[in-house]
């Protein structure tokens, strides 16, 4: 038999969030809970690298499957699965908490056994969220990572973070219990809760038949036809909630703003992944006829999320919020992908030309956004960590003079953000937006107005930072130290090298997506 | 020799290196860090001249065409990815023989220019990442990796005009500089995505596959997207709008002017010698595509793009040059005029070829090099004074600077024969002459020389002739100042100086490789090696001649009339052009209020727009929300009320039955043996009853 690798994966961080909160709470164990939970996260991340290495990168279906019934008179499954799309995600996954945790000196004593714990069962929740193929199981680890996500807010953020994580947990959770609806009536409909047996019934076009059948009594809210729209539209929500899609996004500058910085991190850089994640892997699949029919007002949407955030990043002043419009803009290209090229799944070259280049583009753009946004929020962690809290980018000025290592690795990080060729966030954006022009000409020419009002806002924020003379208020300001300088350095290396040597992930995903395009 | 042509990634590659290594040395290392800059660059030189060597030896009919590819993205079925290349051909070799001779003399200027500033090993870093993007992109085979060395020399050229960071005006140069580009760069991003949508492929040349071999260009010179619109045009006009914004075209010139706040090498190495002529060079590189189709004679006017081409520079020409008129900064009179100048290259592309601008292009880069150089030692020596009213009568303390000026600026004026700017102006004053669609190119090439050599004489007599009047803050009566240089003036050091020399020497010599009886830049260029002499030619061109060289006197004569005969007085004193045509002057010195327009509309529009989106953020979409909640909680407490009401009470009421029937049952179990017994006789004799009943009903 072969070792369950996904669920040991999936079940370490469980592990030692019990270990570290049960553990080692109380006071005067801070730092020992701290030295326990880094070392199971780098642990972690070994685990998550040898996965990476020992991956087929020849095949595109899941990998290390493990299948088991579990409630078989519900149709609940334990089945978890990787391919070149979970792959990427679960390194994300490994990563940016470890990184998080780094960044993360300043816990309120005696509550840091509850910090990383907490921190750890995300991780477990993201996990399983990454490799599960059931949806009952799926759901039950994207709930599960919705509460420490919660309570980090909730309990170690800012001043204002009641209400801020009040809206984040509601919000998300209306967009769950939306989606929980959906599937509840796609099993009635099918049977099943398997993400490929549902794609089958997606792909067959009988689901809206198979719905207005099984759920007669629905009939009086909506006739056979329509119903399969109200469930693509619960499903949708859940993610459209998630990723953010614009309108639907308020809640994520406050809570990002509000969460302590390195939560802000974990909560960019892979839980937003999560939304993009499910509407590859479940909506694309499940309602290819749905996509199709609401495609004009989902591309609509997808373009007001690229452009809108940008403007609004614009008139703000918090560097944290910036930054969150920020992120907000970047998955938008991922929407784009979505919306324009899956419901072009048809004929001729169309994979060639579009499908996979902008599927590969938007795998490669999660991982790309999650490092380079949660990089450049580990910069806020670390600039606070020297301001006392403070980051309103009119107080600062001049700081390359005082801190120019600083000034220069997080500049690298802006302008990977920005989309410099060289560095990650280039390679992805290009390829999501060759995917799209082929298919959508008109939309992506309105999208890419996007790459220029990002440049104009975060220069923007360069220079009222950087350039200009010295603020008197940071002259003792300290550059990086060693430590420091090597865990920041890492991420922006990486950016680098992602840039100029894409080949690394794409030989991933590459079989992942021609797989997921053809449907299997 | 020849393992130079496939190893030719090895040019770029060297600064690149250089600039890695620099960035992770220690920050005060400036020797090394120099050193490190120059070698590499050396190294790129004598390279390029090896790759020069090999496109003279190779070729025939066609130019020789080396390419070297390899797949960079493996994304599809096999084979489909996204493939980049390199190509070495004579526009590639000569582009990379003047980026690194000019660049070589401009780090080796750098080194005597900085050698008082505390940052110069990042000086010489960023200078170096640009010498590594510029190398790319000239030998880019691939419109994915030309675009990508594009955006990495605009990132060089935002580090270079930024690095004076703490300058608030330097800081804004920056952004502004590297904003207004992207704008342009949108136009070629698109433009590339068009491409690459009809063609299936980014590089230019693939053995009969590439975007601009014949096969290709057939499909999309033929399939129109509207009326007479072919699809050809579309993506040429998109790719074109890219150098718009990299060589400050109208309307996108506002940023060059600015980039000024950078320090002089960094002015004349990138926004006047190489990176704006990127986007000249952009437009030669895909010329076949712009003048849609391969064999289409240029003259013709044939294609709408190049017609763009041709009233953009020419428009652009003009429009620069008027501005240059009334500039005080010695370093944006120059700047103007490398806008100016970038128009005429545009104007040659236009109506003459890739030739014809070409040469242009090449000439301009040792010239305009030259005087920016030349304004930097002028600088140097002023300590740091860049206004040419508090200058003058320089040429008695800076003789060497004087002499190389006046050959620069005599290159660029037009001035006849011996200076290269003559024969290449003049080359693209004959395209115009003959162009087919209209004679406007031509007119406004023309103004534009006559104003070209009259702002020029301005500025000689302004900094080399007459009283010197820096010092005292321009007051009157500083007459001493004409016999004693009290502010201590002074000639600049060898490590200037000689690279002033060596520029003004090519200055004077290239312009013989592009004259009318023995155009040999042409003939290298298409590929033909042997280029015989044919006076006859030159009889044609001399009419031509004639007219350029008196437009070029009456500009120098008009220009020596107002300034040098009469020289200024003193630094405050108005501008002759200013006491006699005060508001046509204000004008031309206020740039036609470009700037303040673009400031009043796109800018305003979009800080406007960015104000609203914010609160409809915060109060429109986010009061909805909190409204949501708020309902959400008003019915948790209806229901709440209700559950307490109605439900509860119900609850209540129904418990009350319970406890009755309760209290029922537990009188029955009393706890008497007897009666349960009795009970338990009576129940199976019930029982029984029931079973028998049961059984006989079978």
């Amino acid at each position: 038999m072969k070792p369950p690798l996904i669920t040991l994966l999936t079940l370490a961080p469980l592990l030692g969030a019990m270990v570290v909160g049960f553990g080692l709470a109380g006071n005067g164990r801070g730092a020992m809970a701290r030295t326990v939970a880094l070392g199971w996260q780098v642990a972690i991340l070994v685990g998550a690298l040898v996965l990476a290495v020992l991956f087929d990168a020849g095949t595109g279906a899941m990998q290390w499957v493990e299948r088991a019934a579990w409630v078989p008179s519900l149709g609940v499954e334990y089945h978890v699965g990787l391919d070149g799309l979970g792959l990427v995600s679960i390194l994300l996954a490994a990563a940016v908490p470890l990184l998080a945790s780094l960044m993360s000196t300043g816990v309120d004593r005696g509550r840091e056994a509850l910090y990383y714990a907490m921190l750890l069962l995300l991780q477990c929740g993201l996990f399983g969220t990454f490799t599960a193929q059931n949806f009952f199981h799926w759901f039950l680890f994207w709930e599960i990572s919705l509460v420490p996500a919660y309570v980090l807010v909730r309990l170690f953020g800012g001043s204002k973070a009641g209400p801020a994580s009040f809206q984040f947990f509601v919000y998300t959770m209306v967009g769950s219990v939306a989606m929980l609806l959906g599937f509840l009536a796609l099993y009635a409909a099918t049977g099943s809760f398997d993400f490929s047996e549902l794609a089958r019934w997606g792909r067959s076009g009988r689901l809206g038949a198979a719905l207005a059948e099984k759920l007669p009594w629905a009939d009086g809210l909506a006739s056979g036809d329509h119903l399969v729209w109200w469930v693509f539209g619960g499903v949708l929500l859940g993610f459209a909630v998630k990723v953010p899609l614009w309108p639907f996004h308020t809640w994520l500058p406050d809570t990002y703003t509000q969460a302590p910085t390195p939560v802000t991190m974990v909560l960019t850089g892979v839980m937003s992944k999560m939304g993009v994640y499910g509407l590859l892997r479940i909506v694309a699949p499940i309602f290819p006829e749905q996509l199709r029919g609401a495609q004009e007002i989902l591309v609509v949407l997808a373009l007001a999320t690229i452009l809108l955030p940008t403007l609004a990043a614009f008139a703000e002043n918090d560097l944290k919020r910036v930054l969150a419009y920020s992120s907000i803009n970047h998955l938008g290209y991922c929407l784009l992908a979505v919306f324009t090229v899956i419901p072009g799944t048809q004929g001729g070259n169309w994979m060639d030309l579009a499908g996979a280049p902008a599927l590969n583009g938007l795998i490669l753009q999660m991982l790309n956004h999650g490092l380079t946004a949660a990089a450049l929020f580990a910069f806020v962690a670390t600039l606070e960590r020297r301001t006392g809290g403070v980051r309103d980018l009119d107080q600062f000025g001049g700081l390359r003079r005082v801190a120019p290592v600083f000034c220069g690795l997080m500049g690298i990080s802006m302008f990977a953000s920005i989309g410099l060729p060289g560095l990650n966030g280039f390679v992805s954006e290009f390829l999501i937006f060759k995917g799209v022009f082929a298919v959508a000409p008109g939309a992506a020419s309105i999208a890419v107005l996007g790459l220029l009002t990002t440049a104009v806002f975060l220069l923007g924020a360069m220079k009222r930072m950087f350039h200009g003379p010295r603020e008197r208020e940071w002259l003792d300001f300290t550059d990086l130290t060693t430590r420091e300088r090597i865990q920041l350095g890492a991420p922006v290396f990486l950016m680098l090298l992602l840039g100029v040597y894409p080949d690394l992930i794409l030989r991933w995903t590459n079989p992942t997506v021609l797989l997921l395009a053809a449907g299997n | 020799m020849t393992w130079i042509a496939t190893q030719i990634w090895l040019i770029p590659m060297l600064p690149l290196l250089a600039a890695g290594v620099i960035g992770l040395l220690p920050r005060r290392s400036d020797q090394p860090a120099m050193a490190l800059a120059v070698g590499s660059m050396a190294g790129a030189l004598v390279l390029s001249v090896l790759a020069f060597l090999f496109t003279l030896t190779h070729g025939g009919e066609e130019p020789a065409r080396i390419l070297t590819q390899f797949e960079w993205l493996r994304v599809g079925t096999a084979g489909a990815g996204v493939r980049l290349g390199f190509i070495l051909d004579p526009l590639a070799a000569m582009m990379l023989v003047m980026v690194t001779f000019v660049g070589l003399l401009i780090f080796v200027f750098s080194a005597g220019y900085m050698a008082e500033d505390d940052n110069r090993a990042r000086f010489f870093g960023f200078l170096s990442l640009f010498a590594a993007a510029m190398l790319g992109l000239v030998i880019s085979n691939s419109l994915l990796l030309l675009f990508a060395c594009w955006e990495v020399m605009g990132l060089a050229s935002y580090l270079l005009i930024g690095f004076w960071f703490e300058k608030p005006s330097a800081a804004a140069a920056a952004k502004k500089a590297f904003i207004v580009t992207r704008i342009g760069d949108l136009g070629l991003f698109l433009g590339m995505l068009w491409l690459y949508r009809e063609t299936g492929t980014l590089l230019f040349y693939d053995g009969g596959a590439g975007a601009l071999e014949p096969g290709a260009l057939a499909a999309m010179t033929t399939n129109r997207v509207t009326g007479t619109l072919t699809v050809a045009t579309c993506i040429s006009l998109l790719l074109f709008f890219g150098a718009v914004g990299k060589s400050g075209q109208v309307p996108l010139h506002v940023w060059l002017p600015d980039a000024m706040e950078g320090p002089t090498p960094v002015s004349a190495l990138i926004h006047a010698a190489t990176m704006v002529a990127a986007g000249v060079f952009l437009v030669a590189r895909t010329f076949p595509l712009m003048a849609g189709g391969v064999d289409v004679p240029v003259q013709s006017g044939a294609g709408l793009a190049l017609g763009v081409v041709a009233t953009v520079g020419s428009v652009t020409a003009v429009f620069a040059a008027l501005m240059a008129v009334a500039q005080t900064d010695i370093k944006r009179v120059l700047a103007y005029s490398t806008v100016s100048q970038l128009g005429y290259m545009f104007l040659g592309l236009g109506t003459g070829g890739v030739a014809v601008g070409m040469f242009h292009l090449i000439t301009h880069a040792f010239f305009k090099a030259l005087l920016f150089l030349g304004a930097g030692s002028v600088i140097h020596g002023c300590h740091h004074e860049q206004d040419i009213r508090r200058m003058g009568g320089l040429r008695r303390w800076m003789p060497l600077t004087f002499a190389t000026y006046a050959i620069g600026m005599m290159a660029l004026a037009g001035v006849p024969l011996f200076f290269s700017g003559f024969w290449s102006k003049d080359e693209i004053l004959h395209a115009a002459w003959g162009w087919g669609p209209s004679r406007w190119p031509f007119i406004l090439g023309a103004v534009g020389a006559f104003l070209t050599a009259f702002y020029m004489t301005r500025q000689m007599a302004e900094v080399f002739f007459g009283p010197h009047r820096g010092g005292d803050g321009g007051g009157d009566g500083d007459d001493h100042a004409a016999h004693a240089p009290a502010t201590g003036v002074h000639e600049s050091p060898r490590v200037m100086t000689v690279p002033l020399v060596l520029l003004a020497v090519s200055t004077l010599i290239l312009g013989w490789l592009g004259t009318p009886a023995w155009p040999w830049f042409e003939s290298y260029l298409s590929g033909h090696r042997h280029v015989p002499v044919a006076w006859d030619r030159l009889g044609h061109a001399i009419p031509l001649m004639v007219a350029s060289t008196v437009i070029v006197a009456l500009g120098i004569g008009l220009g020596w009339m107002l300034y040098g005969k009469r020289p200024r007085a003193s630094a405050t004193a108005a501008d002759v052009m200013e006491t006699r045509w005060p508001r046509i002057f204000a004008v031309l010195r206020d740039r036609f209020y470009v700037d303040e327009f673009y400031e009043a509309t796109v800018v305003r529009a979009h800080r406007a727009s960015s104000r609203v989106d914010r609160w409809l953020d915060r109060l429109v979409i986010g009061g909805l929300v909190l409204a949501a909640g708020a309902l959400a909680r008003a019915l948790a407490f209806a229901v709440r009320m209700v559950d307490e009401l109605l439900v509860n009470a119900g609850f209540d009421a129904g418990c009350g039955v319970m406890r009755w029937i309760g209290q029922g049952f537990s009188r029955i179990q009393n706890g008497g043996a007897q009666r349960y017994l009795g009970w338990l006789g009576m129940a199976m004799v019930v029982l029984t009853i029931l079973v028998i009943w049961g059984w006989e009903g079978r």
